[in-house]
C-alpha cells in the first residue's frame, strides 16, 4: 500500500520536473491566487518604503513628491557623519547594544542549563512558568514598573537599598545607570522566556551520550561542560549570528520611553535620533532622517552577511 | 534523565545545592517585582508612599482600582484595544496562512524568488519615514486603518507556519484529495485549516499579543485621543506623568495624599493592564512555547 502510494509520487515528481516552464506556472495557479495578497501586502509596505528610501539622495519636498524632488547624492550622509552627534550617537548605540549582548546572551542558556539539572519536576515548572510570563508585558508597562519601582522617594529599590544603607539613588536621573537599567531590565524581562529553545536543544541531545558518561564516572559538572554545552553550540551560533545582524538595532520602542531630558546623553540612539529628526522637531528634515535610518540598515546588512560568512568558513552552523 | 539521587556523588550533591540556589535566586528575583506590584495595587496609599509594604498588602483597599475605574480615558483606551487587536489579529492570521500554505509546497514554482521576497524584508526595511510617507499617502492617518494594515503581516509568523505546514501536512494526503477532486482551494480550507489547531493558536496569540502591547504605530499614526490605544494611554499616565487629577477622588487641597493616590493609581493600572495575561496565561503557555520550538527548526 504505502510502496504504491511513494511510488506514484515519485512518477509524479519526475513528470513535474520534465514539464516546461510555462506549464509549472498554469500547475500553480491556485497557490499563487492564494498568496496573492499576502504578496500585494510585502510589496505596498515593505517594498514601496525601500523605494521611498531614495529621498535620502534627494532634497525631499512634499509637494514634489518623491520623483520630482532633486538629488542631492550622499549630502545628508556627509551630513551626519560630519555632525556634531554622529560620535555620541554611534558611541550610545554601540554600547547599548553590545552591553545589552554580552549580558543577554550568556543568561538563557546558564538558565537552561539549571533548569536541565533541577530534580523537582513542579519546581521546575513553577519556574518556567514564572519566568516566562514577563517577555509578554508590553514595552510601556515595563518602563512604568522600571519608574515606579526605581523612584528615589517611594520606589521599593531605594528602600530596600535604604536597609543595607546605601542610597537614596535617583536610578532615573544619573546618566552612568542608563545603559545597566536599560540591559537589566530586559534580562529580567526576556531570559527565561530566551532559554525555551536552549531546554528544546538540551532534551534533543542523545540520552546514551549522558549514560555512557555516567558509566565512565563523569560529574554532573564535567557532563554539563563536555555533553550538555557542545550540544546546544550550534543553536547558540546561530543566535548570535542573527542578533549580530541587529547590532544597531536597540530596543528603541523602549530606550525611547526610558528618556528623559538628563539621560539624553546617553541615551539618544540612531534609531530615536532618526524619529527626532523625522517626526518630531519643529522642521522635520525627512530626507536627513531617512538617511540617517539608511546608513544604519545597510551596516546591520553588511555585519550579517560578514559574520554569517566567518561562521560558514569555521564550519560551525550558519544561516544559509 | 541525569542519574539517580544513590550514585549522586558528593560533588554532584555540592552541585545540586548550588543549581538548586542559582535557579532559586533568578525565580525570585523574576518573581518578586510582580508579587510586590500588586501588593502594592491594593494596599493603602500611604502606605505604598511610605514604604511600608515589602510583600503582602498593607490596611488593603480598594482605592487604586477605583480611581482606575473612574479614569474615563483608559476604558476609551481600553475598548480601542479590543477593537485594534481583535480585527488586527484576524486579518494577520488569515493572510499569514494565505502566504505560507503556498511556501510550504514542494511544487510551487518560483518557491525560492518568493521566500527570497519574503525573507529580505527581515533582513533589510526602508525606514521609518518612507514608512511614515505612505501611509500618510495613503490616507490612513489617525484612522483605524492605521492600526490595522500597515501592519498585517509578520514574516516570522509566516516562516513558523510554514514549517509547520511541511511537517504535520504529507504528500499523499494531497495526492488522494487530488484524486477525489480536490483542487488546491478546497485542499488548503477543509484539509489543512482543519489539521492545523495547534499552529493557528500560536500565530494568533503571538500576533493578539503583538497588537495589543502596540505602541508605536499608535503613537506616530494617530492624533486625536479618541483613537488611542490603551497602550498610550498607559505612556501618558505611567511615562509622561500626565495624570488628570480632577479625575482622582481625593480633596484636591491635601497635595500630599493626592501625590499619594496618584502613586496607587499607577499601581493598580499597572496590574489591571497585565491582568488579561495573568489570566490566559496558564492556560496558552504550552502553545506559546510550541511556537518557539517551531521557529528553531530549519525549514
Amino acid at each position: 500500500m504505502s510502496m504504491s502510494v511513494t511510488g506514484r509520487k515519485t512518477r509524479a515528481a519526475r513528470r513535474t520536473e520534465r514539464r516546461p516552464a510555462i506549464k509549472k506556472l498554469i500547475h500553480s495557479w491556485q497557490l499563487y491566487v492564494l498568496m496573492a495578497l499576502p504578496l500585494l501586502y510585502l510589496i505596498i509596505f515593505k517594498y514601496v518604503p525601500m523605494y521611498g528610501a531614495q529621498i535620502a539622495f534627494k532634497n525631499f519636498i512634499v509637494t514634489k513628491g518623491i520623483w520630482g524632488s532633486e538629488w542631492v547624492g550622499l549630502k545628508h550622509f556627509e551630513r551626519f557623519v560630519h555632525s556634531y552627534d554622529f560620535w555620541r550617537i554611534l558611541k550610545n548605540t554601540l554600547i547599548l547594544s553590545f552591553y545589552n549582548l554580552a549580558a543577554s546572551f550568556p543568561f538563557p542558556i546558564l538558565l537552561a542549563l539549571g533548569l536541565n539539572y533541577l530534580r523537582g519536576r513542579v519546581f521546575k515548572r513553577a519556574v518556567q512558568m514564572v519566568t516566562y510570563a514577563p517577555h509578554f508585558i508590553s514595552i510601556v508597562v515595563i518602563v512604568g514598573i522600571i519608574r515606579e519601582l526605581l523612584d528615589p522617594r517611594t520606589g521599593i529599590v531605594n528602600k530596600l537599598l535604604g536597609f543595607i544603607g546605601v542610597g537614596p539613588i535617583n536610578f532615573m536621573g544619573e546618566i552612568s545607570m542608563f545603559s545597566s537599567i536599560y540591559v537589566w531590565s530586559d534580562v529580567w524581562q526576556h531570559a527565561g522566556f530566551n532559554c525555551i529553545i536552549f531546554i528544546a536543544a538540551l532534551a534533543a541531545i542523545d540520552p546514551a551520550l549522558h549514560e555512557a558518561a555516567v558509566v565512565d564516572g563523569a560529574s554532573k559538572l564535567r557532563r554539563m561542560w563536555h555533553i550538555d554545552l557542545p550540544g546546544i553550540m550550534p543553536m547558540a551560533i546561530i543566535l548570535l549570528i542573527l542578533s549580530t545582524g541587529h547590532v544597531l538595532d536597540v530596543g528603541f520602542e523602549k530606550v525611547l520611553l526610558l528618556q528623559n531630558p538628563i539621560n539624553l546623553k546617553a541615551s539618544e540612539i540612531i534609531d530615536t535620533f532618526v524619529y527626532k529628526v523625522g517626526l518630531t522637531s519643529q522642521v522635520a528634515n525627512y530626507s536627513y532622517s531617512t538617511a540617517i535610518g539608511l546608513f544604519k540598515s545597510v551596516i546591520n546588512l553588511v555585519l550579517l552577511i560578514v559574520v554569517n560568512k566567518i561562521a560558514q568558513q569555521s564550519k560551525q552552523a550558519s544561516l544559509w | 534523565m541525569n542519574g539517580t539521587l544513590r550514585n549522586d556523588s558528593r560533588g554532584d550533591k555540592v552541585f545540586s545545592l548550588v543549581n538548586g540556589a542559582i535557579v532559586t535566586l533568578f525565580f525570585i528575583s523574576v518573581l518578586y517585582p510582580i508579587v510586590y506590584i500588586v501588593s502594592a495595587s491594593f494596599s493603602d496609599s500611604n502606605a505604598v508612599v511610605s514604604g511600608k509594604v515589602w510583600l503582602w498588602p498593607v490596611r488593603p483597599t480598594l482605592e487604586g482600582y477605583a480611581a482606575v475605574f473612574d479614569y474615563k480615558m483608559v476604558w476609551t483606551g481600553f475598548k480601542n484595544s479590543v477593537v485594534y487587536t481583535v480585527t488586527g489579529t484576524a486579518l494577520n492570521v488569515f493572510l499569514t496562512v494565505l502566504a505560507a500554505y503556498p511556501l510550504s509546497r514542494k511544487d510551487l514554482y518560483g518557491k525560492n524568488v518568493f521566500m527570497i521576497l519574503f525573507m529580505f524584508t527581515t533582513m533589510f526595511t526602508g525606514g521609518l519615514i518612507p514608512s511614515y510617507l505612505l501611509v500618510r499617502e495613503l490616507g490612513m492617518l489617525d484612522t483605524i486603518w492605521s492600526m490595522i494594515i500597515p501592519g498585517a503581516l509578520t514574516v516570522w509568523n509566516v516562516i513558523i507556519a510554514r514549517t509547520y505546514f511541511q511537517m504535520s501536512i504529507p504528500d499523499e494526503l494531497l495526492e488522494a484529495a487530488r484524486l477525489d477532486g480536490c483542487n488546491d482551494f478546497q485542499f488548503l480550507w477543509k484539509v489543512v485549516i482543519r489539521l492545523s489547531g495547534p499552529i493557528l493558536a500560536v500565530i494568533t496569540l503571538y500576533y493578539a499579543s503583538a497588537n495589543w502591547n502596540q505602541y508605536f504605530n499608535a503613537m506616530i499614526y494617530l492624533k486625536s485621543q479618541d483613537h488611542y490605544p490603551l497602550q498610550l494611554v498607559l505612556r501618558d499616565i505611567l511615562i509622561q506623568n500626565d495624570v488628570d487629577t480632577a479625575m482622582l477622588a481625593a480633596d484636591p487641597q491635601d497635595a500630599a495624599r493626592r501625590e499619594a493616590l496618584k502613586i496607587l493609581l499607577k499601581y493598580s493600572l499597572i496590574v489591571i493592564s497585565i491582568f488579561p495575561l495573568l489570566v490566559v496565561y496558564p492556560f496558552v503557555q504550552k502553545f506559546l512555547v510550541k511556537g518557539v520550538m517551531i521557529g528553531s527548526l530549519k525549514g
